[in-house]
C-alpha cells in the first residue's frame, strides 16, 4: 500500500514538474500558428525562423558575451578574495566575509534598482557592460562561497609548502592553488554562467538597445503565444541541459568516485 | 612578526579587489537607493529629502497597501503548498527509490529548475490558457463543461510558483534526509514505533533545518519577484515588485519606487529574524 502511494505520488509530482517543459518542446514542432492543441503535425519550420532572427541570434551572442565574461571577473575576484581570507586572520576578517556574501541575501530587483540609480546619477548609459557589472554583483558572493568552503588545511599546508620552497606569490596561487581546487573553480564559474544567462530583470533594467536573450524572448511575449517563443525557449532549455549534464558526467562523477 | 605584516598586506592585497567590488556596486547603490527613498517627486523633478512622506503612502494609499498584502498572502501560500508537495518528494527519492536511480530521480525531479526563468513562466501560460493542454484535457473527458480562467488570476502564479519552489525545497530537503544515519530510524522502529510514527516523530524533525532553509529561500524570492506574477498574475491584483516596476516604467518616480523597494528589504530582514534560529546557511 505504502509503496503504490510512493510511485504513485512520484508519478504525479514528476508530471507535474516536467509537463510545462513538455509542452513546451512538444509544441514548437507545431505546423500551425498557435502552440496549443491539437497538436498539428511537425515541423521545423520556427528553429528555420528564430535562427534567421537577426536580434534574437544578436541577443544569443549578447548573452553568451555577458554571462562568460561576468562569470570569469566573478571567479578570477572571488578566487583571489578567497585565497587572501583563507590565508591569515586578517582584523575585521568576519566583516569582511559578512560585506562579500551580502548581495546574496538582496533581491535582484533591489541590486538593479539601486544600480541603474547610480548609473543615472554618474551617466553611465545602459548597456551590455553595466549588465556584466550588476551580475558581477549577484555572482561574486556564490564564486567567493564556493571557493572559500573549498580551501582546507590541506590546501593551505600546500601553499606554505610551496612558499617555504621559493615560490612567488603568483606561482603558489597559479601552480598550486587553481590546480588543487579545480573541481570548485569550474562548479564556480559554471554556476555564474548559468546565473547570469538566465537572469532576467538586471539586464531588463541595465540594458537599452543591446540587449539580452531573456530580454529579447520577454518582448516576444508581447505579440502574444507563438511556436517561434516555444523553438528559442526549447533552445534555451537544451543548452542548459548539455551544462547540467556535462558537469554531471565530468565534476560530480569524479568527486564521488 | 615582519613576516606576518607582510603576510596580512598580502591578504589584504588579494581581499581589495572583491571588496572594492562590492562597496562600490552594491553598498554604494544600496545606500543611495535609502537616500532617494527619502526624496519626492514633484511632476517630474526629484526633490531631495529627508522626509518620510513616500512610506505614509505606502501604509495608507490602499494601491500601495494592498500590495504589500497581496505579496505575502501569495508569498505565504507558495510557501505552505511547496513545503508540503517537496517534503514527501524528497522523502521517496532519499528512502524508496533504489540507490542506483537516485541521481537520476533527482535530476528529473529538478530538470526544469534549468530551463530559462522567463521561459518556464511562459510555458505555463501555454499550459493553463483557455485552450491549453490542461483545459483542453479537462473539457476533452467531460470534467468541465466549459474552459475556467486560470490564466490572469492569482491561481496561475501560484502554480507558477509552486512549480519552482517544489524543484527547489526538493533540493534542499534531500540534501538534509540523505545526512540522516539510518540508525535513527532502526532505533525507533527497535523501540516499536511504527513505519508512520518513525517519520513523524523521528524524520521529520531531523529534517526541520533543510525545511526552514528552503522555505527562507522560498520566501525571499518568490515576494522579490516579478516575472512570474507579471506573466501568469496579469495586472489584475499588483505585487510589489509589480508596483515598483509601474513606479518606474509609468511615471519614473525613482523615489517611490526606491521606497517600496527598502520596505520589501524590510520584510525579508524580518523574515530572517524569525527563522535565524533554525537556518544553516552555511549548509547550503
Amino acid at each position: 500500500m505504502m509503496r503504490f502511494l510512493s510511485w504513485a505520488y512520484l508519478a504525479a509530482t514528476f508530471a507535474f514538474i516536467l509537463l510545462p517543459v513538455v509542452v513546451l518542446v512538444v509544441f514548437s514542432f507545431q505546423d500551425g500558428r498557435l502552440p496549443v492543441p491539437p497538436f498539428r503535425g511537425a515541423t521545423l519550420r520556427w528553429y528555420g525562423e528564430i535562427l534567421g532572427n537577426r536580434a534574437l541570434m544578436a541577443a544569443l551572442r549578447n548573452s553568451l558575451l555577458v554571462a562568460s565574461g561576468s562569470a570569469l571577473v566573478s571567479v578570477v575576484l572571488g578566487f583571489l578574495a578567497a585565497s587572501g581570507l583563507a590565508r591569515v586572520a586578517l582584523p575585521g576578517s568576519a566583516l569582511m566575509r559578512g560585506v562579500l556574501i551580502a548581495p546574496m541575501t538582496v533581491s535582484y530587483l533591489i541590486i538593479a534598482l539601486g544600480l541603474l540609480q547610480m548609473f543615472n546619477q554618474v551617466g553611465i548609459r545602459p548597456s551590455l557592460i553595466a549588465t556584466g557589472i550588476g551580475h558581477v554583483v549577484i555572482n561574486l558572493p556564490l564564486c567567493f562561497a564556493i571557493l572559500y568552503a573549498a580551501m582546507g588545511e590541506h590546501q593551505r599546508n600546500a601553499m606554505r609548502a610551496a612558499r617555504d620552497l621559493g615560490a612567488a606569490e603568483w606561482q603558489v596561487l597559479w601552480l598550486i592553488s587553481v590546480p588543487m581546487l579545480a573541481p570548485a573553480v569550474a562548479a564556480a564559474f559554471f554556476l555564474s554562467f548559468t546565473f547570469s544567462w538566465d537572469e532576467f530583470i538586471i539586464a531588463f533594467l541595465l540594458t537599452r538597445f543591446d540587449v539580452t536573450l531573456p530580454v529579447e524572448i520577454w518582448s516576444m511575449l508581447r505579440s502574444g503565444l507563438s511556436p517561434k517563443t516555444n523553438a528559442i525557449g526549447s533552445l534555451v532549455f537544451l543548452v542548459s541541459v548539455v551544462m547540467v549534464v556535462a558537469l554531471e558526467l565530468t565534476l560530480f562523477r569524479k568527486a564521488r568516485t | 612578526m615582519r613576516i606576518e605584516t607582510r603576510e596580512r598586506r598580502l591578504g589584504a592585497a588579494l581581499v581589495a579587489p572583491a571588496l572594492i567590488w562590492t562597496v562600490a556596486f552594491f553598498v554604494l547603490p544600496f545606500a543611495a537607493m535609502v537616500w532617494m527613498s527619502l526624496a519626492h517627486l514633484d511632476g517630474r523633478m526629484v526633490v531631495p529629502g529627508p522626509d518620510a512622506g513616500n512610506y505614509l503612502r505606502i501604509f495608507t494609499e490602499p494601491s500601495l497597501r494592498r500590495g504589500i498584502w497581496v505579496s505575502l498572502q501569495i508569498t505565504a501560500i507558495v510557501t505552505v503548498i511547496s513545503v508540503l508537495l517537496a517534503w514527501p518528494l524528497a522523502w521517496i527519492i532519499a528512502m524508496r527509490v533504489p540507490p542506483q536511480w537516485r541521481r537520476l530521480a533527482l535530476l528529473l525531479a529538478v530538470l526544469p529548475f534549468w530551463t530559462s526563468y522567463v521561459v518556464r513562466s511562459y510555458s505555463w501560460a501555454l499550459v493553463l490558457g483557455e485552450r491549453g493542454v490542461v483545459m483542453n484535457a479537462l473539457t476533452g473527458i467531460g470534467l468541465l463543461s466549459e474552459p475556467v480562467q486560470i490564466m490572469a488570476t492569482r491561481s496561475a502564479t501560484v502554480i507558477g510558483f509552486v512549480h519552482f519552489f517544489v524543484m527547489l525545497l526538493t533540493l534542499t530537503i534531500y540534501a538534509n534526509l540523505v545526512q540522516l544515519s539510518p540508525n535513527y530510524a532502526r532505533a525507533a522502529e527497535d523501540l516499536g514505533a511504527s513505519r508512520f510514527q518513525v517519520i513523524r516523530l523521528v524524520i521529520l524533525p531531523l529534517t526541520l533545518p533543510g525545511v526552514v532553509t528552503g522555505a527562507f529561500l522560498t520566501f525571499v524570492l518568490c515576494i522579490g519577484d516579478y516575472i512570474t506574477p507579471q506573466i501568469l498574475g496579469g495586472n489584475n491584483e499588483l505585487t510589489v515588485p509589480q508596483l515598483i516596476m509601474l513606479q518606474l516604467g509609468r511615471r519614473g518616480d525613482y523615489p517611490m519606487a526606491s521606497a517600496l523597494a527598502v520596505v520589501l528589504m524590510a520584510i525579508v530582514t524580518l523574515a530572517y529574524a524569525a527563522c535565524a534560529r533554525w537556518l544553516r546557511m552555511d549548509r547550503l
